[in-house]
């Protein structure tokens, strides 16, 4: 694998947030301000945008051009944390080889900055909820002597499996938690934008 | 629900074409970065003066972009609808208006808000050795202010404080002093708004939460967020009593205090609505032996269209009540100058 495969990513988790953008939306008008889907679809039609006149020759510099491309462009909450993602991500596979090991180390790092920026934990209805099962069943499954498409899989299913169980959640941090009592019974769309993104990497890292 | 009904071309293009047309409408005193949606005071920087920086999403006009010129802020960096800006508009602007005195960042506590002018902080002062000093608005008493929540949002006393600030930065007061002024407007200051309609994001299409003809929604934010609780509509002075009540209760206050008195439209209330609204709560205040040094009445910091108001009551004393009265010349506010 190469680094073709994580401009794969990139193209094809642009596609998947352009097609799910509406729905994206939607979640945010129930407990938030209605603008989830629109600002990740401009973010990563930006990334397009990106690949499309410039060829990278590194994964690093090319997920680092991605974050600062979401930052950029995104705008919100979600624009700092996928950003210093993406920035963590790739800093952490500057001048390593690509094995599931490596990947793993840079899920790390990129979780590890969304938990900095955003101070989330478990259980507070965003993003983090997807993320954090995200990585522990990455990091068990090749663990287990998982190859990367195994690793990633389970990591997508994890994923999802958290952004269902964000439903029931009362919100304790971004504008959800204006809401209080009245957040619970929606599932977050921070968590289901996450999930979008790791079920595309599944499709397109291996 | 009826189809988006708004006076625009492409939604995509409500924010730069509306940047466009207050470039267009006040060349005497703006000039605008259309690149990086910044609007600047025409003759920012000043030599010697602290330069005052604020912004946030789009659609609550005035705010922010309104209220950049003499006696206010340097510039505002405009966000897409409701959207945060992000940290390059911030850096830009920060490294423009700064004159040497340094800058103040005067952000509305919301979680994009918040974390992308630290970005754009902490970016500044590493690429320019800008010094930057930040003020977080976080006045509004519908939120509970705690660990489980994203604390309280800023509204109304953002504009108070953009104005007062604006007028300590103008007389030349160093940066420490302005920022501790800062933090002096916001902690003496608290708002509750409440909501007739909800509003439609351009690029959503249609409102972001529905409310029955006979229902309001009470606590509510500036962003078309549902608000804590929803009533039965309700005569303006209960509506009164139930905004003023938990904004009142929420500082010590002492008989004959002195505040400046804050009826914010949300966009599409009326003035004559807003006017019958002071009215209740004048009375309210008169009542509780709160004294109105001064007021301010009309659309400031708005939600779109959303029809509704806010009610902010900032306590003051002399000196505030003076950075108050001074000049100011902007598109939104204008008095003395």
């Amino acid at each position: 694998m190469g680094v073709d495969n994580f401009v794969n990513w990139l193209r094809d988790a642009a596609g998947s947030l352009h097609d799910n953008a509406a729905y994206l939306t939607e979640l945010d008008s129930a407990i938030g301000d209605a603008d989830h889907g629109a600002n990740m679809d401009r973010g990563f039609r930006a990334i397009v945008a990106l690949l499309d006149e410039t060829s990278f020759e590194t994964v690093d510099e090319l997920m680092k051009k991605a974050g600062m491309t979401l930052v950029s462009k995104v705008g919100g909450a979600s624009g700092p944390l996928y950003g210093t993602f993406f920035l963590r991500f790739g800093t952490a596979l500057a001048g390593a080889d690509l094995t599931p090991a490596t990947i793993g180390e840079a899920f790390t790092a990129g979780v590890g900055g969304i938990l900095q920026r955003g101070k989330a934990e478990l259980g507070d209805k965003t993003m983090y909820d997807a993320w954090a099962p995200a990585l522990d069943a990455y990091d068990a499954a090749v663990a287990g002597g998982a190859d990367l498409a195994g690793a990633l899989t389970a990591a997508a299913e994890a994923a999802a499996k958290g952004r269902d169980a964000t439903v029931p959640l009362v919100a304790r941090k971004g504008r959800a938690s204006y809401l209080g009592e009245r957040s619970a019974g929606h599932q977050d769309p921070g968590a289901t934008s996450t999930t979008l993104l790791l079920e595309s990497a599944a499709r397109t890292l291996p | 629900m009826g189809a988006m009904k708004k006076l625009i071309n492409e939604p995509g293009d409500v924010v730069s074409e509306a940047l466009r047309g207050m470039a267009a409408a006040h060349p005497d005193r703006l000039r605008v970065d259309h690149e990086n949606r910044i609007v600047y005071r025409k003759d920012a920087p000043r030599t010697g003066k602290v330069g005052l920086i604020s912004g946030g999403g789009s659609g609550h006009e005035p705010m922010h972009g309104g209220f950049v010129g003499l006696g206010m802020l340097d510039a505002a960096c405009a966000g897409e609808v409701f959207t945060s800006p992000v940290p390059d508009q911030m850096m830009a602007a920060t490294k423009e208006v700064d004159a040497g005195a340094g800058v103040l960042h005067i952000v509305k506590n919301y979680t994009g808000d918040v974390m992308n002018f630290e970005m754009a902080a902490e970016l500044a002062a590493a690429d320019a050795g800008t010094e930057v000093l930040s003020v977080v608005t976080n006045d509004d008493v519908a939120v509970q202010d705690s660990l489980y929540t994203a604390g309280r949002r800023g509204v109304g006393v953002t504009v108070l404080l953009e104005k007062i600030v604006g007028a300590a930065a103008e007389e030349g007061q160093p940066l420490q002093q302005v920022a501790d002024l800062a933090k002096r407007v916001n902690d003496n200051g608290r708002s509750m708004g409440m909501a007739l309609t909800s509003c439609t994001v351009p690029a959503a299409g249609k409102p972001t939460f529905d409310l029955a003809d006979n229902e309001m929604e009470v606590g509510i934010g500036i962003h078309g967020e549902p608000g804590r609780q929803r009533l039965p509509l309700a005569p303006a002075k209960e509506i009164a009593a139930m905004l003023v009540d938990p904004v009142v209760s929420d500082l010590p206050y002492q008989q004959g205090d002195s505040v400046i008195a804050f009826m914010n439209g949300m966009g599409g209330t009326p003035l004559i609505e807003l006017y019958l609204m002071y009215n209740e709560v004048a009375q309210l205040l008169d009542r509780a032996g709160i004294t109105i040094a001064r007021s301010l009445v009309g659309n400031y910091i708005t939600s779109l269209e959303m029809a509704g108001c806010s009610v902010t009551l900032l306590k003051v004393d002399d000196d505030l009540v003076r950075l108050w009265d001074a000049p100011v010349n902007t598109p939104g506010l204008r008095w003395g100058a």
